[in-house]
């Protein structure tokens, strides 16, 4: 059959870090990049005799990510043990979610007006670190264990296998991280780990209803590894069965710099994790009250804040889509415009070309610039005080010094030159010294008044206002 | 100084040593030393401690010096901490348990730590790892167990009051054949923070005493609410010691008739009958009660059990503390090191656990367990609705003699057949001796009490004790 007449079926499962202060059952900082073994206690490094206690922030950030994710929250609270051996996990098994999961259902929008369903979100805890000295355990001569991230708090984001194009996996993760990141549940950054995705991909023939055996496919550490992952295995499922191949049911490894996937392991080997509750922590029920006070705290959604940018605001759709694409941004220009509606346009494009310029990614919007300064500077363009030029040099300054922009004006003498009659002198004595070029205006020739404006602004440091030098150039030319 | 015979009838020795000390009848250096030297004197042949703490220090607090034993599974950031098990020797824990620095904290002087079944699995005291533990009255005999250290050592005087562990009958077997009390308390009375997991869901941490003054004493120390156990209950603690008033008139008391039946020794059943009809002089009323469901007890308890350690005994694996045996390889290497440090019934119930949770298995086994466990709360909850204590024998006959019942794990663990049931419901029972077999072997009466009703069982206890003096009775081989 042609490569048209099967459809992928894929399901994604998502886990993301929750940006909390303390590990998920104990007190331990919940922080990357320590020394390796620094942030542990008895709880997380399973000493004998310690015992987990759910942290509460956790609890919050997962239930705010659920009700974001439009999920049903449980009304019971239960923690299982997922049990394997391995070096990562101290106790050798998972503190983790089976068949009670804090949420069922939600979903996440596509810009086709579909909407990807989501099967479950479960909260657990991470395991460690291995670093091993080869590129896996059984080949390294030995393998060191970091468990600074052992405990650290974890939802697990299961979607329906309903994404049908590796494009939609993309945008069902782009729009899932904005949405995770908009509540203040995670940094979302998949270079980071802090979000982690795995695949389930099967293909069938176009028509058909009953799914194809699945393959997991793990290893992938960008949202553009996942398209490639996915493209790359969907193409691969439909050359085995057109070959007269069955698909076996497998893990396999995305390999970015092969491009290509490879068995990790079969279904045979596929772990008995034998599931139960873990008695350590008690069965517990989460009161409506609870889960109201959660909602309260839902953020406006990036979706309904770039509507209302661009209804509010007249925004194009485009300029509200970058704003809003980070909740920092948008707070940003909420902000600014509270200060000032009436710039409102020219505080987003401002924002859009100079801002984004100077504000690495990742860094707060506000650490070097404060809306209320930023504001300042569209305000003094405004009244004419500094020319949009003179803007653009102060607005460095502000950037790398932190100074407000009325300052930097004053102890620079930017100010703008708005004099009529100082700026008449000047224009005179370029037109004194340019006799050609007034000459040619005079002539005919319009254009040839640029060359005289550049002169004035040049004498001036552009400081002269440049709608009066031309209204005056106007005057003396055809004078 | 003789702790255990000063003229008062109900003597207990930790009321008589503080009374002592602070009367300045003897200093707290005056005590530790007594019970060092009963120690080193008599615990070669007791076997009852695997660790002697060689320093006398104590912190300033309540108790004053006073020594109490430890049950070697409650970790102490001063002492190795093994649970007598080879995969654990030598190891010290960073932290205290939570009951080890409460008591820590009220100026109690640990002498060391007491010996046990290996991760407290078994009825004997014969898994431990290290040396078995012989019963202070004939010491061809077991302790029991899993808490035999703790039970032999009180009951020889080697320390006026130990702590143990109860999940299935481990603190209320060996004080039953060591004739001591034996207190376990509500699941969730006494935080486990430090308490080296055996099943999570059964684990409860009790006192061995002379007399059930001194466990109110000890329990009011250990006891309340927890922030690092999640299981730990939030509720108001009584002042044990104010409870124990001696009027037990009107108290009502059931005989499960499922207690008394095939299984039980003649000599057993009517010390404890006599106990109960003493306790009926005092103004008790006693009747028969049912619980259908005891007959499933056993069977719920050793799939629940070992299931819950299967996943708690995980974490032995070599990779980060205790015992590590390489082998090449990662997966070698788990399994040297557990095949050599879990001892064989340890591995038993590792792999009974395993299968119980496995899949295919998990809604026969554990699935079935934890409902059957729910029936059997239940009868619990009707029994109490008509009587304030439920009376039984501790366990079917007196103690056994070391490898009776070594080749027949199904028999051993029938030891726990009357005990394992409050562990199931998360009840407060206690054990006190209640008169002595032919062959002077004592003999355990059992109290089951309602959930955060201590006081009740130990104020029929201590009733019991002000009109009997079985726990009085000392065994000859220790005397001075
Ligand atoms: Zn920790």
């Amino acid at each position: 059959m042609s490569r048209n007449s099967y459809e992928p079926v894929i399901g994604l499962e998502v886990h993301v870090h929750l940006k909390t202060k303390t590990k998920i059952f104990c007190s331990c900082p919940n922080r990357f990049g320590d020394e390796p073994n620094t942030n542990v206690c008895p709880v997380c490094l399973a000493l004998p005799g310690s015992l987990p206690v759910l942290n509460r922030h956790a609890l919050e950030l997962a239930t705010l990510a659920a009700l974001a994710l439009s999920g049903n929250i449980s009304s019971r609270m239960k923690f299982d043990r997922k049990n394997y051996f391995y070096p990562d996990l101290p106790k050798n098994y998972q503190i983790s979610q089976f068949d009670m999961p804090l949420s069922i259902g939600g979903g996440v929008k596509l810009s086709n007006g579909r909407t990807i369903a989501l099967t479950r979100i479960h909260m657990e805890e991470d395991a460690g670190k291995l670093l091993h000295t080869a590129e896996n355990l059984d080949e390294s001569e030995y393998t060191r264990v970091d468990l600074n991230r052992a405990g650290a708090p974890l939802i697990e984001i299961v979607s329906e296998p309903e994404i049908k194009t590796p494009d939609d996996a993309h945008e069902y993760l782009t729009n899932l991280k904005q949405i995770l990141e908009y509540c203040g549940v995670s940094d979302c950054n998949m270079e980071e780990g802090s979000l982690r995705c795995d695949a389930n991909i099967s293909i069938r023939p176009i028509g058909e209803t009953k799914l194809g055996v699945k393959v997991e496919v793990k290893n992938m550490n960008s949202f553009k590894a996942v398209r490639d992952a996915l493209r790359h295995e969907i193409d691969r499922q439909i050359e085995a069965v057109n070959a007269g191949k069955k698909i076996v049911q497998e893990t396999r490894l995305w390999d970015a710099g092969l491009g290509t996937t490879r068995s990790m392991r079969g279904k045979e080997e596929s772990h008995d994790y034998r599931y139960f509750p873990d008695p350590d922590l008690v069965v517990f029920t989460l009161e409506k009250d609870f889960i109201e006070s959660i909602r309260k705290k839902l953020p406006e959604m990036p979706k309904e804040r770039s509507k209302r940018f661009e209804l509010d605001y007249g925004l194009t759709q485009r300029d509200a889509g970058i704003l809003t694409q980070h909740r920092d941004l948008a707070d940003y220009f909420d902000e600014a415009v509270k200060l000032y509606s009436v710039g409102a346009k020219a505080i987003a494009n401002w924002m859009l070309t100079e801002l984004l310029r100077v504000i690495p990614e990742g860094e707060s919007y506000s650490s070097k610039i404060k809306p209320k300064d930023f504001v300042e500077l569209i305000k003094l363009i405004d009244e004419g005080t500094i020319s949009g030029k003179i803007a653009k040099e102060i607005f460095s300054v502000m950037a790398s010094t932190g100074k407000a922009p009325r300052d930097i004006v004053a102890s620079q003498g930017l100010t703008q030159i708005s004099d009529e009659s100082s700026i008449e002198k000047i224009c005179r004595e370029v037109m004194t010294e340019n006799p050609n070029p007034v000459e040619q205006f005079r002539a005919g020739k319009k254009n040839s008044i640029g060359f005289l404006v550049g002169a004035v602004m040049k004498k001036t440091s552009g400081k002269a206002n440049p709608q009066l030098v031309n209204k005056i150039f106007g005057r003396l030319l055809n004078e | 100084m003789n702790p255990y015979n000063n003229g008062e009838h109900v003597c207990s020795p930790l009321r008589f040593l503080l009374k002592g000390i602070s009367a300045g009848d003897f200093s707290s250096q005056e005590v530790i030393d007594h019970y060092k030297s009963r120690i080193e004197k008599f615990n070669q042949k007791l076997g009852a401690f695997l660790f002697l703490n060689p320093s006398d220090s104590f912190e300033d607090g309540s108790l004053k010096g006073i020594p109490i034993g430890l049950k070697d599974n409650l970790v102490t950031k001063d002492m190795p901490t093994t649970c007598a098990s080879k995969i654990l020797k030598g190891y010290i824990p960073p932290y205290d348990a939570h009951v080890v620095s409460r008591l820590r904290s009220s100026g109690a002087w640990f002498p060391g730590k007491l010996n046990m079944d290996e991760f407290a699995m078994g009825s004997s005291n014969e898994y431990s790892a290290f040396s078995p533990v012989r019963n202070p009255w004939n010491l061809d005999c077991v302790p029991g167990g899993s808490s035999g250290g703790s039970a032999a050592s009180v009951a020889a005087g080697l320390v006026p009051a130990a702590l143990g562990s109860d999940t299935g009958g481990s603190i209320r077997q060996p004080a039953s054949f060591c004739g001591v009390t034996g207190l376990k308390p509500t699941y969730g009375r006494v935080s486990r923070y430090g308490l080296i997991a055996f099943a999570s869901s059964l684990d409860q941490i009790g006192t061995f005493t002379r007399t059930a003054e001194d466990a109110a004493l000890l329990l009011s120390i250990i006891s309340g609410h927890d922030q690092k156990d999640s299981t730990s209950a939030n509720v108001d603690l009584p002042d044990f010691s104010a409870q124990l008033t001696g009027n037990i008139k009107g108290l009502k008391i059931g005989l499960p008739k499922e207690y008394f039946s095939t299984g039980l020794s003649d000599e057993v059943e009517s010390a404890v009958k006599k106990a109960v009809t003493d306790l009926e002089k005092e103004g008790a009323v006693v009747e028969e009660v049912s619980l259908p469901h005891s007959k499933y007890a056993v069977a719920v308890y050793y799939l629940v059990a070992t299931a819950e350690a299967s996943s708690n005994l995980a974490r032995f694996d070599g990779m980060r503390y205790g015992l590590r045996v390489e082998d090449g390889a990662l997966i070698p290497t788990y399994e040297k090191t557990r095949g050599t440090g879990f001892g064989a019934e340890v591995k038993r119930r590792i792999m009974l656990g395993t299968y119980a949770l496995s899949a295919g298995y998990y809604d026969a086994f554990y699935k079935k367990a934890l409902q059957v466990r729910t029936l059997i709360q239940r009868d619990f909850i009707s029994a109490f609705e008509k009587f304030d204590i439920i009376a039984a024998p501790t366990t079917p006959t007196t103690a056994f003699k070391l490898g009776e019942n070594l080749s027949d794990p199904l028999t051993m663990y029938l030891q726990d057949i009357y005990t394992i049931s409050a562990n199931l419901a998360g009840l407060p029972a206690i054990s006190i001796p209640c008169g002595f077999s032919k062959e002077n072997l004592p003999i355990g009466l059992q109290m089951i009490g309602k959930p955060f009703a201590e006081s009740e069982i130990l104020k029929a206890a201590d009733a019991y004790q002000r009109i009997t003096d079985w726990h009085l009775r000392r065994p000859r081989e220790f005397d001075e």
